[in-house]
């Protein structure tokens, strides 16, 4: 293939929506039809502190640690089919994972045969003293607090790179690209740039990469995962197609899904994944620019095809976003069930005794929070009354603090209502709740020229 | 076809009170304590009847007690769809929240829970 010839298609395939997705779908992205590239997104918001947590118990770790074996079963048909992968499995040890990952090519012979690229520099944990000092509040976007608030508390810190450091080791010949906290969208996109020759200023060409990005990142909640219109018809959701964008050099791109899969593509389909985790839609913000959703058309282009084109973008911003995590506190929630007759009033009074004996122990918390599953725990009020003779409801209280102590002393007062409390309990099988520690989430933005991508090719140790 | 076509006190001789999930179909998500619910039209010429009867001030009475802040309401006619923010919908939000939906998945059919009244010959089916 010759970067930058016009009438190309370049077809990018996406095989993780998130750290936990189904360990099948890549394979059958490699296996079930022609692709160049296997996109695999694994962070969300929560998934950096997890990871930082086990990086502090163990230098090596820090990484989606399932990503390794799951390379183990790809590379062998990837450097086959010489399909170049993008994932931002690193988290916040991307070199140890690509490390990892070339001993794994190594010992099936295939090290020789393939680069492993590694893109750095969203890790600013160990600068952020420096950058306060300076003078970057790095206030909550959503509350303006000064980071100040919570500095002693703090877990991680990444800034969300874009495409172009990945576009970088795609140049470098990488055909395995491992990041830390790259968006979502900049793994789609990155292989457009490079396929294509996009300029840093083709502010529409890089709109419409990040709305295939889009679309690709959340795996077959575009292809009929998840999708509400005619879902009963839907077919084989056992073997769900994953999404592939096959994108040509204008910006235009169809969504499609391989041949004998499972799953529906739809204007329907792809129009709900687009407007998933939506904010304002005429202004995307990007490391790589800012996209307009209002902008672009859908059309049907064939049996589970959808055209998308028309998407107009604008210059990026100067800022980088920051995903600060931070210590806040603990929670636990709890939960049993009550049998007809009566469920729902069982289930409440238990509620007001559980509430009763925790103000009488004098413990405080932040929020207590109480729903009757099959009742009210998903749509509230708007459910409306239960019918009275309903089977079973589940009593689900959650307490939060910020210091443990009431918590672990809720988790010991769910069991005792069994003997102790209303009639017909059960659904205790799993021991006290357990209590967890919250780690935060703290969105900041950071001035662009702070920031230092670095990418780098693991060779093996010498 | 399979449309639920009641007679309210709302609705007049030349309307019917249709729920949106009839007109719609929606997906939604979140961002830190924000949900957002994007509703789209099942039919292009349902949208202009969504954009003139689903208003911010509509959905945000609709959820009444079920969100501490405000609802804010974007329009993209290029895909037939509305998308609502819904402020302090999800009890803190990410990890914080104690939940079942910490993170507004299901708030996408809780608003097509609503009623609308539309034309009486408006063909929603």
């Amino acid at each position: 293939m010759t970067p930058g010839s016009a009438d190309r298609t370049v077809r990018i395939a996406s095989g993780q929506g998130f750290w936990g997705d189904w360990l099948e779908a890549p394979i059958r992205q490699v296996e079930g039809g022609p692709i160049d590239y296997l996109m695999m997104d694994y962070l969300a918001e929560v998934t950096m502190s997890i990871m930082q947590k086990q990086r502090s118990r163990d230098p090596s770790m820090g990484y989606a640690k399932d990503f390794v074996p799951l390379m183990e079963r790809l590379l062998p048909a990837v450097v086959e089919r010489g399909i170049r992968i993008v994932s931002n499995a690193g988290g916040v040890n991307p070199l140890s994972c690509a490390r990892h990952v070339y001993e794994v090519a190594e010992a099936l012979g295939l090290d020789d045969r393939l680069t492993i690229g590694v893109v750095m520099g969203d890790d600013i944990l160990d600068r952020l003293p420096d950058l306060m000092a300076r003078g970057h509040e790095l206030r909550n976007i959503d509350t303006g607090e000064p980071l100040d608030a919570v500095l002693e508390r703090i877990q991680s810190a990444n800034v969300y790179l874009g495409a172009w450091p990945i576009v970088e080791a795609l140049r470098r010949g990488a055909d395995v690209i491992i990041t830390g906290r790259v968006t979502d969208t900049g793994l789609t996109l990155a292989p457009m740039i490079h396929e294509f020759g996009w300029a840093e200023d083709d502010w529409s060409l890089l709109a419409a990469g990040t709305v295939a990005g889009h679309i690709n990142e959340c795996g077959a909640q575009a292809t009929g995962g998840n999708c509400l219109v005619d879902w009963e018809t839907i077919p084989d959701l056992a073997d769900p197609g994953y999404p592939v964008i096959e994108a040509a050099a204008d910006g235009s791109f169809v969504v499609t899904k391989h041949p004998g899969t499972g799953g529906r593509v739809s204007v329907a389909s792809v129009t709900e994944q687009l407007l998933y985790e939506m904010g304002d839609p005429a202004n995307y913000i990007t490391p790589d620019c800012v996209v307009d959703f209002t902008s672009m058309t859908l059309a049907p282009a064939g049996s589970d095809r959808v055209r998308v084109a028309g998407v107009r973008g604008r210059p990026a911003t100067d800022s980088l976003k920051v995903s600060i995590s931070y210590l806040y506190g603990y929670k636990s929630v709890g939960t049993l069930v009550y049998a007809w007759p009566d469920a729902y009033r069982k289930a409440r009074k238990a509620d007001e005794v559980i509430r009763e004996r925790l103000r009488r122990l004098g413990l405080r918390f932040e929020e207590i929070h109480t729903e009757f599953v099959g009742v009210n725990a998903t749509h509230g009020p708007l459910a409306g009354a239960p019918d009275p003779d309903i089977a079973e409801v589940q009593l689900r209280i959650g307490v939060r603090a910020r210091e443990a102590g009431p918590v672990q002393r809720f988790s010991r007062e769910i069991a005792p209502l069994i003997l102790n409390g209303p009639p017909s309990a059960t659904g205790f099988a799993g021991g006290r709740p357990k209590v967890e520690e919250i780690v935060a989430y703290w969105p900041a933005l950071l001035p662009k020229d702070e920031i230092q991508p670095t990418v780098a090719t693991v060779e093996g140790e010498e | 076809m399979g449309v639920k076509a009641r007679r309210r006190a709302g609705a007049s001789g030349t309307t019917k009170r249709v729920r949106l999930l009839d007109l719609a179909h929606a997906r939604s998500g979140d961002k830190g304590d924000t949900a957002n619910v994007g509703i789209i039209a099942r039919r292009p010429e349902l949208y202009p009847v969504l954009e003139r009867e689903v208003t911010a001030t509509r959905v945000a009475r609709h959820f009444a007690g079920m969100i501490e802040g405000e609802v804010v309401r974007y329009e993209l006619p290029n895909l037939g769809a509305l998308n609502f923010l819904l402020y302090g919908a999800l009890g803190g939000g990410g990890t914080l929240s104690l939940k079942t939906d910490a993170q507004g998945k299901v708030f996408s059919t809780a608003l097509l829970r609503m009623e609308i009244d539309v034309p009486r010959d408006l063909d929603v089916g």
